[in-house]
């Protein structure tokens, strides 16, 4: 079976993070860049899998020529290979363009089985995972917080807000998974050495059969306008502890509907 | 210029490491005064223990530059030397099984010591001489292919909890070193410091030990001596570093009278003194290592090395506990722990004043 996960580089969720003053795309030059932290995940189960049934797993980014950092890493983890979708083309590209690309570059492998995180930590939009299913024309069972493997036959439990739901589908397809799947292995120090000589294929927009006005800004399907920073935290209401204290706390949480 | 200690994504798995399964638990396992076993196979798991031996007797490859790199990090992210002394005991105890080259020998000792199953212990100091070798009293009689040994042995680190130890005794052919079990822990030793790095007197009464045991004499120990020394140097200036961050940190939170104590010059001037002492010893001691890495055989630039990095530790940790006010003076404080720790460091591995006639004696007085 051959697996691919799609890796993406993002800015590091515990640091400041911002959008560019002049194009309002995210600011990647200034800050800490790290693997989207649900796609360590999505490695994680693609080489449990591989483990258990062989076969090769692959790492897909689309990203700018930073994001080998990451890809490295993702590679010292043991997958077996990586591919590199790199264009200045695709700068300021929206969901709807970048699932162009990754679809394009996932037919062009021939992979069973796609594994992705259910989200990136700065997007959050969730919508890519469909994305790509409905443009490679393969099943998608996204949010999984189980995924078992049976010959061609894929079984995952999906996490929902209630509990979960049993979804089934057939290879090909598509997995996106959430945190509660596996719990992610270190890079061993052997996967760190060796990373260093694993393939890694970099494609341009023309070797994926891309024009570039079809991604980026000109071919987005959505456009920032304009972004403004969270305003500061306000101060919150002090109620004392006198003699009328309770009564003002519980008219306060009425009022905020809490009680 | 290429930096050979910048190694990323060593430090990323080193740091991810600390912080998920050292720092959590550190203050727990000062209190027992040990570290638990499954430390060393969790650090086994993702290869830490096996760095800087080759993967022909278990190891994981890399040279001294990748141990310094591990534990520069472990430190920095928020481990300490004690930790090191604990985890990393094997850096002492098996070199000595592993240049002998019985397999059998790596086989049951140092291939599982590796995967984190067994602790090894490097047992050379006794009750009556430490640093001078040559006065080793434990003795070991050859009897049949058996030698007999006894003798105590003391201040050995990780004494308590190991399973085996590289032992220093005295044969009639002069000084060996042989793999020992079987010998008794008659105490275990509190400490100013290193509180999870446990610390025993170990008897040896009668112990039988197989002559294929043997697994070097005192040259062997001699020329380990410098990556102990090169290790407990990067300790301490990873240890001041440490120190430097956190008290940074502090002085730029901590207002007095109106004004963060960043702000103030005499705090200032402390700071720079600090860093600068820090950097210079980092800077000498790499050089070193560096020297020592490529083949070189160094003995005077090693005890200098270890000299300057623990004056700068010394220096910086006092100065951090001082910064740190009242707040630097509680248990659980961290520079509290490191203030602790690092006086161990111009005793253990040869004493300042050893290093300093190691010095003495290269001048030719």
């Amino acid at each position: 079976m051959k697996i691919v996960v799609l890796v993406k580089q993002v800015p590091d969720s515990g640091a400041d993070r911002n959008l560019r003053s002049d194009d309002n795309t995210v600011d990647r030059a200034s800050a800490s860049n790290v693997i989207n932290e649900m796609d360590e995940y999505a490695i994680e189960e693609a080489l449990r899998l591989q483990e258990a049934h062989g076969g090769e797993v692959v790492i897909l980014t689309v990203g700018p020529d930073r994001a080998t950092e990451s890809i490295r890493k993702a590679l010292s983890m043991g997958p077996d290979s990586a591919v590199h979708v790199v264009d200045d083309a695709l700068h300021g590209s929206c969901a709807v363009a970048t699932s162009k690309v990754l679809a394009a570059a996932i037919a062009q492998q021939g992979a069973d089985l796609v594994i992705c995180g259910a989200e990136s930590t700065d997007g959050r939009v969730q919508v890519l995972p469909h994305m790509i299913a409905e443009r490679l024309g393969i099943a998608a069972l996204t949010g999984a917080r189980k995924l078992t493997v049976d010959g061609t036959s894929l079984t995952i439990e999906r996490q929902t807000d209630e509990g979960y739901e049993v979804v089934t589908a057939s290879t090909p397809a598509l997995v996106s998974v959430w945190d509660t799947i596996n719990d992610p292995r270190y890079p061993s120090f052997k996967g760190i050495m060796a990373a260093k000589k694993k393939p890694l294929q970099t494609l341009s927009l023309g070797d994926l059969g891309i024009a570039a006005g079809e991604v980026g800004f000109d071919g987005a399907t959505s456009t920032v306008v304009e972004h403004s920073k969270r305003p500061p935290r306000q101060a919150g209401n002090k109620i004392d502890a006198g003699d009328d204290g309770g009564s003002k706390l519980v008219e306060y949480l009425a009022s905020e509907k809490f009680v | 210029m290429i930096d050979a200690f910048a190694k990323p994504e060593l430090r990323d798995l080193v740091r991810n490491f600390t912080r998920r399964e050292i720092v959590p638990h550190l203050g727990d396992w000062e209190r027992a005064g040990e570290v638990p076993r499954d430390l060393h196979r969790r650090a086994a798991e993702v290869g830490l223990l096996g760095i800087g031996f080759p993967e022909e007797v278990g190891g994981e490859g890399g040279d001294l530059i990748d141990s310094i790199v591990v534990t520069e990090e472990i430190i920095q992210s928020g481990g300490s030397s004690g930790l090191i002394a604990a985890l990393f005991t094997h850096g002492i105890a098996l070199p000595h099984i592993v240049a002998g080259g019985d397999r059998d020998l790596i086989d049951r000792f140092v291939r599982p010591t590796l995967r984190g199953e067994l602790i090894g212990c490097l047992a050379v100091t006794e009750p009556d001489g430490g640093s001078d070798v040559a006065g080793i009293r434990t003795t070991a009689r050859a009897d049949g292919d058996q030698y007999i040994v006894n003798g105590t042995k003391l201040f050995i680190t990780s004494g308590a909890r190991a399973d085996f130890a590289t032992t220093a005794v005295r044969t009639g052919d002069g000084l060996k070193l042989l793999v020992i079990q079987g010998f008794t822990v008659t105490r275990t030793l509190e400490k100013m410091g290193w509180h999870c790095s446990d610390t025993a007197e170990l008897s040896f009464v009668d112990v039988r030990v197989p002559r294929g045991h043997e697994v070097g004499g005192i040259h062997t120990l001699l020329a380990h001596f410098a990556a102990e020394r090169l290790s407990l140097a990067v300790q301490c200036y990873a240890t001041a570093q440490r120190c430097l961050d956190l008290t940074l940190a502090w002085v730029r939170d901590r207002h007095t009278f109106g004004r963060p104590l960043a702000s103030r010059q005499l705090v200032r001037h402390r700071l720079a003194e600090m860093a600068r002492q820090v950097d210079v010893a980092r800077t000498y001691v790499r050089h070193a290592a560096r020297r020592v890495a490529s083949g070189e055989l160094l003995v005077t630039e090693v005890a200098m090395a270890k000299n300057t990095a623990v004056a700068a530790c010394d220096h910086v940790v006092d100065q951090a506990v001082q910064l740190h006010g009242g707040l630097g003076y509680l248990r659980d404080a961290e520079v509290e722990r490191h203030y602790r720790d690092a006086r161990i460091m111009g005793i253990g591995g040869g004493t300042t004043e050893i290093m300093n006639e190691i010095i003495a004696k290269q001048l030719g007085v």
